[in-house]
Parts: C-alpha cells; sequence; structure tokens
C-alpha cells in the first residue's frame, strides 16, 4: 500500500500532490472544448444552409470544406491556426508599425481549430437531421397558415434538434478528445498540465495515467449527459419500432 | 501565393509520405489481427471475455490518442531498468515503435467494435444452412461465417482506415517526422502557414483518396452475388 501512498502524494490535494492543478486543468479542457464545439454548431448550421442551398455553387463550396477539413489531420489545422494567426497578427501589427512578435492566443486558437473541425462533422450531422424530417410535418405546418419563418422555428428546428442529438454527441466526444492537441499551443489543459507535473516530478507514468482516468470520466460523464439529452427531447413521442 | 515556396514544400513533404504510410500500414495491420482476436472474444468468450473487450473499448475510445501515446513513450521509460532486464527496453526507447503500439492499441478497439458488428451481423439461417449441408467447425467459420462478417464490416473498416492514416499525424508529436511533423517544422521555420497547409493537406486527400477507392474495389471483389449477371444462352 506504499505505493498507493505515494501515487497519492503526487496527484491527491496533499503538499506535493498536483491534484488541484489537474482539476482545474481538466476545466480547462471542458471549456476550450464546449467553446470550440459551439463554435463549430454556429459555423455548421452556416455550412448545413449552403449544402441545402438551391444554388450549386454554395453546395459545392460547402461539401468541398466537409470533404478537406474531414481528410486532413486535424494537427494540420491547428497548426494552420497557431502559426498562421501569429503571423496574420503580426503583418497586422506591422501595419501599426509595430514590429514585434505576437503570439496567437492559445484558447483562442483552440476554439477556431475545434471549431472549424467540428463545423464538419456537424454540418453532416445537420444534414441529416434536416433529411429526416417528415414531409407531412411540413404541409400541416403549412396547411395551418405559418409562414416560413415560424415553421423553421415552432416546427422544423425542434424536429432537427431531436434528430441530431445522437449525432451531436458523438461529435461532442471527438471534440473533447481532440483538445489534447490544443497543448501544443502551450495552452494549459489536462494534457500540457499532466506534462508540466511529469516533467517536474520525472513521474510520467503515473500523470498520464491520470490524464487518461480523468478523461474517462468526462467522456462518460458526457455520454450518460448526452443520453439524458435525448430522452428529453424524444418526451412525447412513441417510437414505432 | 508563392508557387515556387510551394513545390519546394511539395518535395519535402513528399519525403515523409512512405513513414506516414508505413505507420499507417504497419498498425492498421497489426490492430487487424487484435481486433480480430478481441471480438472473437467478444462473441464466444462468455460473461469475462464480453467484460475485458468492453472494458479494453471503454478505455481506448474515452481517453486521446496523443495522451495513450505519452503514457507509452514517456510513461514506460520511466520503468527503463526493469525493461532492459527482460530486453524489451530497445522497442520501447524507439518513438516509432511507441507511435506503432499506441496507434495499434487504439485501432484494436474501434475496430474490434467493428468486427463484432460484422460477426454478429451473420444470420443465424445461414449458419443453419450450412450446418445442414454439414459443415462445422472451423470450416464452417472460414468459409461461411468470415466471408459474410467482412462484407458486412467493410463499409465501416474504410472509415476506420482513413481515421488511422490522419491519426498518424499524431506521431509528429513525439518526434516522428512524417508529414505532419515536416509541415509542422516548415510552418514555424518560414511562418508560411497557410501555403504548407494547403500542399500538406493535398497530399493527405490523395492518400485517403486512393484508400477510398481501394475499399470501394474490395467490396466490389467480395460482392460478386450483388453484380450483374453477364447474359447466358441457356
Amino acid at each position: 500500500m506504499e505505493l498507493i501512498d505515494r501515487y497519492l502524494a503526487l496527484v491527491g490535494f496533499g503538499e506535493t500532490g498536483w491534484g488541484a492543478l489537474l482539476l482545474s486543468a481538466s476545466a480547462m479542457t471542458l471549456g476550450v472544448s464546449v467553446c470550440g464545439f459551439l463554435t463549430g454548431t454556429l459555423l455548421g448550421s452556416v455550412v448545413t444552409f449552403m449544402k441545402l442551398s438551391r444554388y450549386i455553387v454554395l453546395r459545392w463550396l460547402a461539401d468541398g470544406y466537409t470533404t478537406v477539413l474531414r481528410g486532413v489531420p486535424d494537427l494540420l489545422v491547428i497548426y494552420l491556426f497557431y502559426f498562421g494567426g501569429s503571423a496574420f497578427l503580426g503583418s497586422l501589427g506591422g501595419l501599426f508599425g509595430y514590429e514585434g512578435f505576437i503570439g496567437m492566443p492559445a484558447f483562442l486558437t483552440g476554439t477556431l481549430a475545434l471549431g472549424v473541425v467540428s463545423a464538419a462533422y456537424q454540418s453532416e450531422v445537420f444534414r441529416g437531421a434536416f433529411k429526416s424530417v417528415a414531409g407531412g410535418e411540413l404541409e400541416a405546418a403549412s396547411a395551418v397558415g405559418m409562414r416560413p419563418w415560424p415553421k423553421f422555428r415552432r416546427i422544423v428546428a425542434p424536429l432537427v434538434l431531436r434528430y441530431a442529438i445522437p449525432g451531436l454527441g458523438n461529435t461532442w466526444q471527438l471534440v473533447l478528445k481532440e483538445s489534447a492537441l490544443i497543448s501544443i499551443t502551450g495552452l494549459v489543459e489536462l494534457l500540457r498540465q499532466s506534462q508540466i507535473a511529469a516533467g517536474s516530478t520525472r513521474r510520467p507514468f503515473e500523470f498520464y495515467l491520470t490524464a487518461i482516468v480523468l478523461y474517462l470520466v468526462i467522456t462518460w460523464a458526457s455520454s450518460i449527459a448526452f443520453r439524458h439529452l435525448e430522452a428529453r427531447t424524444m418526451r412525447g413521442t412513441r417510437s414505432s419500432l | 501565393m508563392d508557387i515556387a515556396f510551394m513545390w519546394e514544400t511539395f518535395l519535402i513533404l513528399l519525403t515523409g509520405v512512405p513513414l506516414t504510410l508505413e505507420l499507417a500500414v504497419t498498425s492498421i495491420f497489426a490492430g487487424g489481427i487484435l481486433a480480430f482476436f478481441l471480438s472473437l472474444l467478444a462473441v464466444v468468450g462468455g460473461p469475462v471475455g464480453r467484460g475485458f473487450t468492453r472494458g479494453y473499448v471503454f478505455v481506448f475510445r474515452g481517453s486521446p490518442l496523443l495522451v495513450q501515446m505519452f503514457l507509452i513513450y514517456y510513461g514506460l521509460g520511466q520503468f527503463r531498468p526493469m525493461l532492459q532486464e527482460i530486453g524489451l527496453w530497445a522497442i520501447f526507447r524507439e518513438p516509432y515503435w511507441c507511435a506503432v503500439i499506441a496507434l495499434t492499441l487504439n485501432t484494436a478497439a474501434y475496430t474490434s467494435e467493428i468486427f463484432r458488428g460484422g460477426l454478429q451481423a451473420v444470420s443465424v439461417q445461414q449458419v443453419e444452412a450450412a450446418r445442414a449441408c454439414g459443415m462445422s467447425g472451423p470450416l464452417l467459420f472460414r468459409r461461411i461465417v468470415l466471408p459474410i462478417a467482412i462484407r458486412h464490416a467493410l463499409p465501416a473498416y474504410g472509415n476506420e482506415v482513413i481515421l488511422m492514416l490522419k491519426a498518424t499525424a499524431l506521431a509528429s508529436v513525439i518526434t516522428i517526422m512524417e508529414v505532419t511533423g515536416l509541415a509542422g517544422k516548415l510552418i514555424a521555420d518560414s511562418f508560411r502557414a497557410f501555403e504548407v497547409f494547403i500542399v500538406a493537406g493535398a497530399i493527405y486527400l490523395a492518400i485517403t483518396f486512393l484508400v477510398t477507392r481501394l475499399m470501394m474495389i474490395i467490396e466490389f471483389w467480395l460482392s460478386p452475388h450483388l453484380r450483374m449477371r453477364p447474359p447466358t444462352l441457356a
């Protein structure tokens, strides 16, 4: 049991323990994932509307977006935003006569990169959900005299959300795990904090193992949350299966 | 946009392609074998086998691959004397093998779920029909169950292969200079993220395009019963 005591001294909340830092880093992981996911929902909605548009050019653009962002490693996208953002900020500074290095804020990089990647996945989820809205429901809405906007807001949108939730759950899990890659930009999320702790204590095994356990707790808890959400949006319907 | 710079970038990144493919092929192959046994264990292993595979899948799908890679590469380095004693240090010392091991264990979790679905999709009637013809044991498995399971699993497996191709990019974080590693270095040196991204992205897209075509060919080859029959005289 000496082994357990030594482990707890490392990752616990005692004087030499890294517990508090690891927990706040987990909060950072959740934070950047939520921001990235919501950015992805926003951008993904735009891409979805482009995919469903009657103009072929918009459809092509949207399909190209999905193909590229799903076919390219996410690490590359992070490099693009991190270094590209810094270069952009640098040339912007040059315009105002500032010639120093301006680093891209790590949290912003993470939000943008995760957002742009997850938008590609979310737009496909939303497109499928839109296709699942039955024609009869739209006809019924038109028959009671609903105009396009109320019809969208009160009939289409709630149904789309209901059909999209399982797919969105998958995308969320993906974003959560991808957020570990943001550690290369120096954002102190769970993996980066574990790296720091592993480096300064020279006990990488214990800390990476703890990181894995914390990630498992987060993904497990969010799968439960999504199951509840799904049950809630399905309220009032009876499955025909 | 600087075409000359992009051409130069392309030539440099091209030298990373063999390593990317090598990582992908090695780990997909090894992961496939591991997944095959895991899915067998899940289907015929009883409650213990089922519990074990379920736990395995939960751990490897629920945590980021990068952390798994760090645990193997940096974490196991901590047990150097022990690993030296049993002669495994030569493997865990190399970032390449650590990346392969992490990718293999990770893809095995996803692939075993795909295989399990394929095995469970083989209908009882088909097995019964084979038994009625007098087939049993390994012959039944080899001739009936396996081909049908593979056919069921192939589309999902194609997705997994492409995900693995992209996942090899993480090996660059533990100092392996494959396509993404070279791209990251080029971006950090030149600060021209956009151009390098376009070139590296095009290389990955070309590879995944070829892989999807390859999967389509295999699918065509494995489902002769769905193909149009040539007109016959009889």
